[in-house]
């Protein structure tokens, strides 16, 4: 538990900063702009308490937002996305539940079991937030298409990064 | 306030889920001018629709109030406009304007009475003397020459019609100036003819034809019609037969033009004439 609190301190730095001086700058086709720094969220202990997820949600939205000068949009995205993840926990738990001492993780639940997970919280942070972003429900599927084509790419680079940064 | 306590600790989740929600979209709001002008636009959509509807209900509770109102009112209106009309029809005053030096004054009238199948036509209006209408005053109304007010009585004239055998009036051709008497042969209602023009005056289908203002009773200019075709007659001269530019089947309103210096010309030409 000590040793949980400075490494996701840290984690949540990085993460920001990556996403800022990186994959802001990527921009497939005006399209598509992957957005990995919700990792932080999506690599939360299991046993994190509800209202905590919430505000380091916000916070970690914020933070981007600052950058971006977005002020709102980010953070929406992911207290929605933070609000759903217990839920998507409980729906998608295995049979006999989490183990203590275990973390939602490629290397603790397989392949499939993070797939599942990460790909719904991406997709309801996407969904949110490109919604916002638009902020009208005119061209709705133009906007859907954006949500979809950009969860595909954020689910490819955090998928990645599970296996070359986020080792055991 | 135990409850209300049980409560918060209960969905505290939730709350805190709305309550940052809120905080998040407070900052949204304040910080992009878009989503900030979207966001009013709804309120006031909002805003508005319930206004106007509020309205519509009031108004159609208020419709029988506004119903007596108007009746009243029209009852005010229906009163006046009649006293008006009758010392209107009494008694119409003429502003004739010496610092402008206004030629011609117009006076509007009505047709009453109207015929286009004799052979002597004549057409009565709804006004007469008191409205400063005399005889040998010029009619006309948008279209062109219509005729010359023959007689006058206090309310009403007799007007001698363009379709008139014995009605003549002093023509030209626009284009040259050639000018001559225009007469009616008693036939179509839509021809006239304008005779003792000289026969080598070349003469175009087409060519518009009007009043020379040589007499006092017009002025110069008025339209009577286009030239249809020509044909010499009595030696040297051409006639012209003229399509008039005055549907007379179908007048309405006309005006009666006064010369305000009918006087002062006919004073002078007399004394020209008597020496």
């Amino acid at each position: 538990m000590i040793k949980v609190l400075p490494r996701n301190i840290l984690r949540f730095i990085i993460l920001v900063l990556v996403q800022v001086m990186v994959f802001n700058n990527i921009q497939f086709s005006g399209y598509i702009n992957p957005y990995i720094y919700i990792l932080f969220i999506l690599l939360l202990p299991f046993e994190t308490p509800g209202a905590i997820t919430l505000i380091l949600a916000f916070l970690l939205g914020f933070s981007v937002d600052v950058f971006t000068e977005t002020y709102g949009m980010h953070a929406i995205a992911c207290v929605f996305m933070a609000f759903t993840r217990p839920y998507v926990l409980q729906m998608i738990a295995p049979r006999d539940g989490y183990e203590a001492g275990t973390f939602p993780r490629v290397s603790y639940y397989g392949f499939t079991w993070f797939m599942k997970y990460s790909a719904i919280l991406i997709f309801a942070h996407h969904l949110v937030l490109f919604y916002v972003e638009v902020y009208r429900f005119s061209n709705f599927f133009s906007t859907f298409l954006r949500v979809i084509l950009s969860a595909v790419f954020s689910l490819f680079f955090i998928i990645i990064s599970q296996y070359f940064v986020f080792r055991k | 306030m135990k409850n209300l306590f049980r409560f918060i600790l209960k969905y505290h989740y939730i709350i805190l889920f709305l309550v940052i929600e809120f905080l998040s979209f407070v900052i949204l709001y304040q910080h992009n001018d878009f989503h900030k002008a979207s966001f009013l636009n709804f309120k006031y959509a909002v805003s508005g629709n319930m206004f106007r509807s509020f309205t519509g209900i009031k108004d159609y509770i208020a419709l029988i109030e506004h119903n007596k109102q108007l009746a009243r009112e029209n009852n005010r209106l229906y009163n006046t406009i009649d006293r008006l009309r009758s010392v209107s029809s009494e008694k119409e005053t003429e502003v004739i304007d010496t610092f402008l030096n206004q030629h011609y004054f117009y006076i509007p009238a009505r047709v009453i009475n109207n015929s286009i199948n004799k052979q002597r036509n004549f057409i009565t209006l709804n006004k007469g003397s008191n409205h400063g209408i005399a005889p040998e005053m010029a009619v006309i109304n948008n279209e062109g020459l219509v005729g010359v007010v023959k007689e006058v009585s206090p309310n009403y004239a007799s007007v001698i019609s363009v379709l008139n055998h014995d009605y003549a009036v002093s023509a030209k051709i626009k284009k040259n100036g050639y000018f001559g008497p225009v007469t009616w042969d008693g036939k179509s209602h839509e021809k006239v003819f304008l005779s003792e023009i000289p026969h080598h005056v070349n003469i175009d289908e087409g060519d518009t034809i009007i009043t020379s203002g040589y007499s006092e009773m017009y002025p110069e200019g008025i339209l009577i019609g286009t030239a249809l075709d020509y044909g010499l007659k009595g030696g040297n001269f051409l006639e012209i037969e003229v399509v008039l530019s005055t549907d007379f089947k179908k007048l309405n309103y006309v005006q009666v033009v006064r010369n305000t210096r009918k006087k002062e010309l006919n004073q002078l030409e007399n004394e020209t004439f008597n020496d």
